[in-house]
């Protein structure tokens, strides 16, 4: 059985997968990270988000093989080791973008990205299509944008 | 300090570790020694099972146990049970056919269990499960109302020959056809409610566990009421008695009444530890989930309204198919009777009221309730037909419905369908709305989009539901099969600190912070120093779970019951420690006073004296600061409000955009104004997703070809607007809260608003009635066909 080497929220571990094994599979099952969800089978939820090597990727949809030497980011390793919480994940919290929180992981490592990806700015149609790729049953969407657009300044260092 | 009590945005608690990745969701518990299971589902939506051979499955790697329906069955484990007998028009009960957890000599719809491989891994099971073999006689399949009620269609169960699960009514036929026969004009629409997949981003699971030396099971699910599911699947399914099964639901991820029901997968996992002597765990697939959680919606009806010549609203005849699905899932049988027909008076003054409904077996997944749950179909129905009398008649729609409106001093309010209104104020809510949704500047809005090559409507809904669910006497005497009352422990610690243990179950509500906030306002305490627990049968002793709109209403009143007992006990302790006589005690802001002086006690000093009774009443109290309280509502409440959608289309594309959409709605009174709003935010993308996006599909074969969320369209961020949500309310009448319940408003009032608006758009085409979703291809196809010579 092939091994896997990786950097998971700054700790390496070695690890034995199967060829087919997933990404978030490893993450779940083997390092007990389960912070990472699996809520659908084809790609579309975004539950899974991760950052890999400093981007975004769903990690259902990449082999655990794949990740060999990448440096991994789960919701587990935002917040500060004295707490602190990821100015993204405050502003979750401040604006009320998560009731059931199943999809609030994925969420929010993709939120992350996409304000990685607008330093100079972000529109609330940026923010909606941006987040296509992650799918919320509870809150409609309203308040995750709101959170979004709040953290944008907080991330990008204005006040 | 901030305010912490009734009506602050409280902030909470709970997001501390769900933002961090430390829910504890079903599928993120393991067992020590745990076995997984995959369960092997019928492809075909029809067919009897001739043979089910296990023997190279059994062989494959891994593989410990594979179990059918036949060996269910050889121990007499029971079927799953529905909660709620309805009764035809005759007063004969309706057809019950068995519901087996794992199908038994036939399949009947697509995704039914037929049998479940245990092994060391997931991938073991899986793979193993691939080697059985199965030999199959396919029979017609009826994948619909329509198949299956056509003349010499397939019995989806052998003892129910013509498909029909009941026939019932309600209101009196031939006054109503009386009033029909002598009205200045009759309205008359056909409408199809969509079917919809619930879809809560957490997949079901479920993992059994049990303990060979206490003899005691253990079931971990994803479930919206854990004391519900020990007592269905304990007393019905696998005969273990209620004390020797603990049912947990941890963090659940979302359920929209989908994770009410008792199902198969529950008594499988549960079952079979007991078999294999060691824990099983099975979790959903994404697909497994479309083609086994149950469906939503799926009516097929034709409205009728008469009016007078002043729009006036005489008298409204309604005929309703609704799908059951296969099986009867657990209320499936309440959603298109007690729970929809009654609600056919909705917010106007109509006097007469006829509705007959069949319930239709077909061989689909099962259909129960999913948010709203009876109601949005109600709404959907009236609110469209509302629209049709105004466009038949010309009466403007706004002006029909506030000439047609319960005026605001007619509360109580009996409605020709049993329910009696407690208090609203419609044609406040309306007002409201109007204002909010700047309906006077619509049109020059609409003139400006087409010049920009837009089509622009708007429309209207004004609408009410019932929930609270429910007084049990009433719903006992209407066919349910168990109490809807809520418990509530309140248990004040010798510090005091209060932990709160309560029958609901909160699956992304928050009730961790508002419910939490009802002790604050009550006791005085800071929400740091109150706890509230749920979702596990051992330490909670009773409850019914939350859906139906009410937990705060029904468990928050439990609750604040509860508190009433905490203060009077602890007025008897402060009496007796401030040597004061017990009626000149007083309770306010976590202080026991003498009224008149300045000597007081807190809560703290109570409690203290309560556990360490050492200066203490002891001949008349028993020590300890902790009550219970049952509470049995005395009737639902009754939100409702006013919803506004404005749509813009691309006539290039059909594709319809919401441009804005305004809710004003009364919910009574407000715990936690920011958690009122999300549920009303998420309950609206819901009702905007059956109006232009979500069917769930099954082609002519039986197929459901929606399988998957690349098929069925679930509603995304671009897909939605911002939406304007406030609240104009009216108190309910009869909790001491006032209360009337928020969370599926937003998914009853929506769709018509859309679907209204949408017709406003396209008012040069001839439209009378869309039913939904309304996609592109739709609204494309009636553009391209050009304006209507007919005016609309």
């Amino acid at each position: 059985m092939p091994q896997v080497t990786l950097t998971v929220n700054g700790k390496q571990h070695t690890v034995e997968v199967e060829n087919r094994t997933l990404l978030v599979e490893l993450l779940r099952e083997k390092l007990a990270l389960t912070g990472t969800h699996v809520g659908c089978d084809t790609s579309q939820c975004g539950a899974c988000v991760v950052h890999v090597d400093g981007i975004s990727a769903k990690s259902c949809t990449m082999l655990a093989v794949q990740a060999q030497g990448t440096s991994v980011i789960t919701i587990e390793g935002l917040a500060a080791a004295d707490g602190t919480l990821h100015p993204m994940q405050e502003m979750f919290r401040e604006h009320h973008a998560l009731q059931c929180g199943f999809c609030t992981p994925g969420m929010v490592m993709s939120a992350i990205d996409l304000v990685n990806n607008h330093p100079g700015g972000i529109t609330e149609q940026e923010i909606r299509e941006g987040l296509e790729g992650n799918l919320c049953r509870c809150t409609g969407y309203h308040n995750i944008v709101k959170a979004i657009a709040a953290a944008h300044p907080l991330m990008h260092g204005k006040s | 300090m901030a305010f912490e009590g009734i009506g602050a945005s409280v902030r909470r608690k709970e997001d501390a570790r769900f933002l961090n990745g430390k829910g504890r969701y079903t599928d993120d518990i393991n067992r020590p020694g745990q076995l997984h299971a995959y369960v092997k589902r019928s492809d075909r939506p029809h067919a009897t099972i001739n043979s089910i051979d296990t023997s190279a499955a059994a062989k494959a790697p891994g593989v410990v146990a594979i179990f059918t329906g036949a060996d269910m069955a050889a121990e007499n484990i029971g079927g799953l049970p529905c909660g709620w007998q309805i009764h035809n028009k005759d007063g004969s009960p309706m057809a019950e056919p068995p519901h087996p957890v794992m199908a038994v000599g036939k399949v009947r719809h697509v995704g039914d269990s037929i049998a479940v491989v245990i092994a060391e891994t997931k991938q073991q099971a899986k793979d193993a499960a691939e080697l059985l073999e199965i030999d199959y006689t396919d029979l017609p399949a009826v994948p619909s109302i329509t198949a299956a009620l056509a003349p010499g269609a397939a019995s989806v169960h052998d003892d129910v020959p013509g498909n029909v699960c009941y026939d019932w009514h309600i209101g009196d036929k031939a006054i109503v056809d009386g009033v029909f026969a002598n009205a200045h004009k009759v309205v008359r629409l056909d409408l199809t409610n969509n079917r919809l997949i619930p879809n809560a981003m957490e997949p079901r699971a479920a993992i059994g566990d049990y303990d060979v030396n206490s003899g005691e099971y253990t079931l971990f699910t994803t479930s919206q009421n854990p004391h519900v599911i020990r007592l269905l699947m304990g007393a019905f399914v696998l005969h273990i008695p209620e004390n020797k099964l603990r049912v947990v639901a941890p963090d659940v991820g979302g359920g929209f009444g989908s994770k009410i029901f008792h199902y198969a997968e529950e008594a499988i996992v549960t079952w079979a530890a007991a078999k294999v002597r060691r824990p099983v765990k099975w979790t959903a697939e994404r697909t497994e989930s479309f083609m086994t959680d149950a469906h939503g919606r799926d009516h097929v009806s034709t409205a009728e309204m008469a009016v007078d010549a002043q729009g006036t609203f005489l008298g409204l005849r309604v005929s309703t198919k609704a799908n059951m699905g296969a099986y009867l899932s657990t209320f499936a049988t309440s959603v298109p009777t007690y729970l929809y027909a009654t609600l056919l008076a909705g917010t106007y003054k109509t006097p007469v009221i006829y509705c007959e409904v069949k319930a239709v077996f077909t061989n689909t997944v099962p259909v129960d309730a999913y948010r709203g749950a009876g109601r949005p179909e109600a709404t959907f129905l009236l609110e469209r037909l509302v629209d049709a009398v105004a466009k038949d008649t010309g009466i403007d729609r706004v002006e029909l419905r506030r000439h047609n409106f319960i005026p605001a001093d007619a509360f109580p309010y009996q409605t020709p369908v049993a329910l009696q209104y407690d208090s609203g104020d419609y044609q406040t809510t309306l007002a409201v709305a109007l204002k909010n949704a700047d309906w006077a500047g619509f049109e020059a809005r609409r003139a400006a989009a087409k010049a920009r090559g837009k089509l622009r409507g708007i429309g209207i809904s004004t609408y009410l539901e019932a929930c609270g669910i429910a007084p049990s006497a009433v719903v006992g005497s209407l066919g349910a099969r168990a109490g809807l009352y809520e418990c509530a422990n309140v248990r004040v610690h010798p510090t005091g600190s209060v932990t709160v243990f309560t029958g609901t179950h909160s699956h992304g509500q928050g009730h961790e912070t508002t419910l939490a906030q009802l002790v604050v306002e009550q006791l005085g305490v800071s929400i740091d120093q109150v706890e509230v627990v749920h979702g596990d049968t051992e330490k909670i002793p009773f409850g019914m779970g939350t859906y139906g709109s009410r937990s705060l209403v029904v468990g928050g009143t439990a609750m604040v019951k509860a508190m009433d007992k905490i203060i009077a006990k602890g007025k008897k302790i402060a009496a007796h420690l401030m040597e004061a006589s017990v009626e000149d005690i007083e309770f306010a802001n976590n202080t026991f006073t003498v009224a008149g002086t300045d000597k007081s006690k807190t809560l703290t000093d109570i409690s203290l004296a309560a556990y360490i009774p050492h200066n203490y009443p002891i001949e008349e109290l028993e020590p300890g600061l902790e009550e219970m309280a049952y509470y049995d509502p005395k009737n639902f409440t009754f939100p409702g409000g006013c919803h506004i959608s404005e749509v813009e289309i691309d006539p290039d594309t059909g594709t319809v955009a919401v441009v804005n959409f305004t809710a004003v709605d009364d919910v009574g009174r407000v715990v936690n104004p920011m958690i009122v709003e999300g549920q009303v935010q998420g309950g609206i993308a819901q009702g905007i997703g059956q109006a232009l996006l979500e069917a769930a599909v099954y082609d002519e074969s039986g197929q459901l070809t929606s399988g998957s969320m690349m098929d069925y369209t679930m509603p995304r961020a671009d897909n939605l607007p911002n939406f304007s949500v406030a609240t104009e309310n009216t108190m309910c009448t009869h909790n001491p809260l006032g209360s009337k319940g928020c969370g599926e408003v937003g998914a009853i009032g929506s769709p018509p608003a859309v679907i209204n608006a949408i017709i406003d758009a396209l008012k040069d085409y001839g439209v009378r009635h869309m039913n939904m979703p309304a996609t592109s291809g739709k609204i494309w196809s009636i553009i391209n066909a050009g304006p209507s010579k007919i005016a609309a």
